[in-house]
């Protein structure tokens, strides 16, 4: 991978990206910017390569053509899908959340208020449930006072609410942390209300820009479905509402439940 | 006390010593089958040593350095799982060792303590080459602890953090061939890997927190030592199996304690 002269203060930018896996093509031409603070919506049907191109960004993954370039000495917050703890390692809260970061127990105590988790510090992560785990991996992640947080579907198996309060999170941590947010998102049509640009993923990249703009652009409801596109701009519809109401953008539980 | 059994005696304590952290860490990694394909080699070294008149000790370690330094090579370059490969390199390695043996007319090898160890005809040459050993590796799990920790729990997460995998696994498995040549010159090729695993396996049940489960493991082998020193004197008994035989009944006693500990 060769560097190019990147856009002035871009934290990460690909440029024509391609991504080969055994013969199989599973990222084509991807471009893609993220700017500082930005929060960014990968969107995109299973197999769509949504995950194969965080690790592309993250550099887990070498690219097979094209150019990534990451801001040197960034400093990422990484959030993946899944992890597997072996039973056999002994492990409190306390341990996995500090295990990146020279932070006090009493840094890692407000860090784990901060994200919602209340267990004990003492308490072994293998005991804990997949949502308090993925709320874990995201207060490890803030504990290195990133520049930018990657999250990996990290809204799954949560309801409409829960999700919500989640989304609420996310924007909230933005503005305290000040950092950029890459987030894939696991539902097709329910995209984060705070978010900037969203990138509408299948293979290539079947567009992307501001929120609104997507729901009304022709390849996306070519590849979702007027349907299911008609959800994604009712959603907007509401937060464009809240957005102008008391000029911050809030992300409502409410607004999802007929959404 | 005869010399001989505090020569025994501090290089059985200063090998359970270190043997506590590397082997809680072949735990969590599942790599108890890497100890023995090490162990295998073993027998190339010390057949390479005596015919080349150098220390045998000394002539284990290259080859274990060797071997774990082509394991690490064949793991990032070819697609083979890693028990696939071990298998591979441990039988190669061992085949190679017998071809040699037979080859270099005059070595003379004792099968029995290259089998079982031989911990009460060590020397004090030796008990200080396991001393700086045991020092040097100590002091290095100590400067990698915290990635080594990270790249356990998963490579990926580690590497996003500015973890530098490779180079910190390839430390790793050069401390273990490390300890793996001087383990064997105790308890012999068959119950190396014993040795590494059962403390540790033993500490899990007893440890919330990996720095606890490294010091209880290492102490479980330490009482091992002593224990399986005395028992094989009492008993006039192999030592390196007495040790070992301790440390599996000391597994067994903390087994229930363990579970129950574990469900909390």
């Amino acid at each position: 991978m060769t560097e190019k002269a990147p856009q002035k203060e871009a934290l990460i930018q690909l440029e024509n990206i391609s991504l080969e896996l055994q013969g199989k093509q599973i990222l084509k031409s991807v471009t893609m910017t993220v700017l500082p603070q930005q929060i960014v919506t990968l969107i995109g049907p299973n197999g769509a390569g949504k995950t194969s191109l965080l690790k592309v960004m993250l550099g887990l993954l070498p690219a097979s053509k094209g150019t990534v370039f990451r801001q040197p000495g960034m400093v990422v917050g990484y959030v993946p899908q899944r992890l597997h703890i072996p039973q056999t390692m002994p492990l409190t809260v306390a341990v996995f959340a500090g295990m990146a970061s020279k932070a006090s127990q009493q840094t890692i105590q407000d860090s784990l208020h901060e994200v919602g988790l209340s267990v004990p510090l003492d308490q072994s992560v293998q005991s804990l449930s997949g949502g308090e785990f993925q709320r874990l991996l995201l207060a490890r992640a803030l504990l290195r006072r990133p520049q930018i947080l990657v999250l990996d579907e990290p809204a799954q198996g949560l309801d409409f609410t829960g999700e919500a309060e989640f989304y609420h999170l996310i924007a909230s941590l933005r503005e305290r942390y000040h950092c950029a947010v890459v987030m894939v998102s696991h539902d097709l049509h329910l995209v984060m209300a705070a978010t900037d640009q969203v990138v509408c993923l299948n293979t290539h990249v079947c567009c992307q820009g501001r929120p609104e703009s997507i729901s009304q652009d022709p390849e996306y409801l070519q590849l979702f479905g007027q349907g299911l596109a008609k959800e994604f701009a009712v959603y907007h519809h509401e937060h464009d509402h809240h957005h102008t109401a008391d000029g911050r953008i809030v992300c409502d539980p409410e607004d999802h439940s007929h959404g | 006390m005869d010399e001989f059994l505090w020569r025994a005696l501090l290089a059985g304590l200063l090998v359970a010593m270190m043997a506590g952290p590397l082997g809680a860490f072949i735990i969590w990694r599942r790599m108890a089958y890497f100890g023995d394909a090490l162990s295998h080699s073993a027998l190339l070294g010390i057949v390479l040593g005596i015919a080349l008149g150098i220390n045998i000790t000394l002539a284990v370690i290259m080859v274990c350095f060797l071997l774990a330094l082509i394991l690490v090579l064949l793991k990032f370059k070819s697609g083979l799982q890693e028990d696939a490969l071990l298998g591979i390199l441990a039988h190669g390695s061992l085949a190679l060792g017998l071809v040699a043996w037979g080859l270099f007319d005059g070595v003379r090898l004792d099968l029995f303590a290259y089998l079982f160890g031989d911990i009460l005809s060590v020397v004090w040459s030796e008990v200080l080459l396991v001393f700086v050993l045991t020092c040097l590796v100590l002091i290095i799990l100590y400067r990698i602890w915290q990635p080594l920790l990270q790249i356990t729990v998963d490579e990926s997460l580690a590497t996003v953090e500015g973890v530098a995998v490779k180079g910190t696994l390839l430390i790793y498995v050069l401390l273990i061939a490390a300890l793996v040549a001087v383990a064997i010159k105790l308890v012999g090729v068959l119950l190396t890997t014993a040795l590494m695993i059962v403390p540790a396996a033993t500490a899990r049940g007893l440890s919330r927190t990996p720095v606890q489960m490294v010091v209880i493991a290492s102490l479980i082998g330490m009482v091992s030592v002593v224990a399986g020193l005395g028992l094989s004197l009492y008993l006039d008994v192999a030592t390196g199996p007495a040790m070992v035989l301790v440390t599996v009944i000391l597994f067994l006693l903390t087994l229930s304690f363990g579970l129950h500990l574990l469900k909390s």
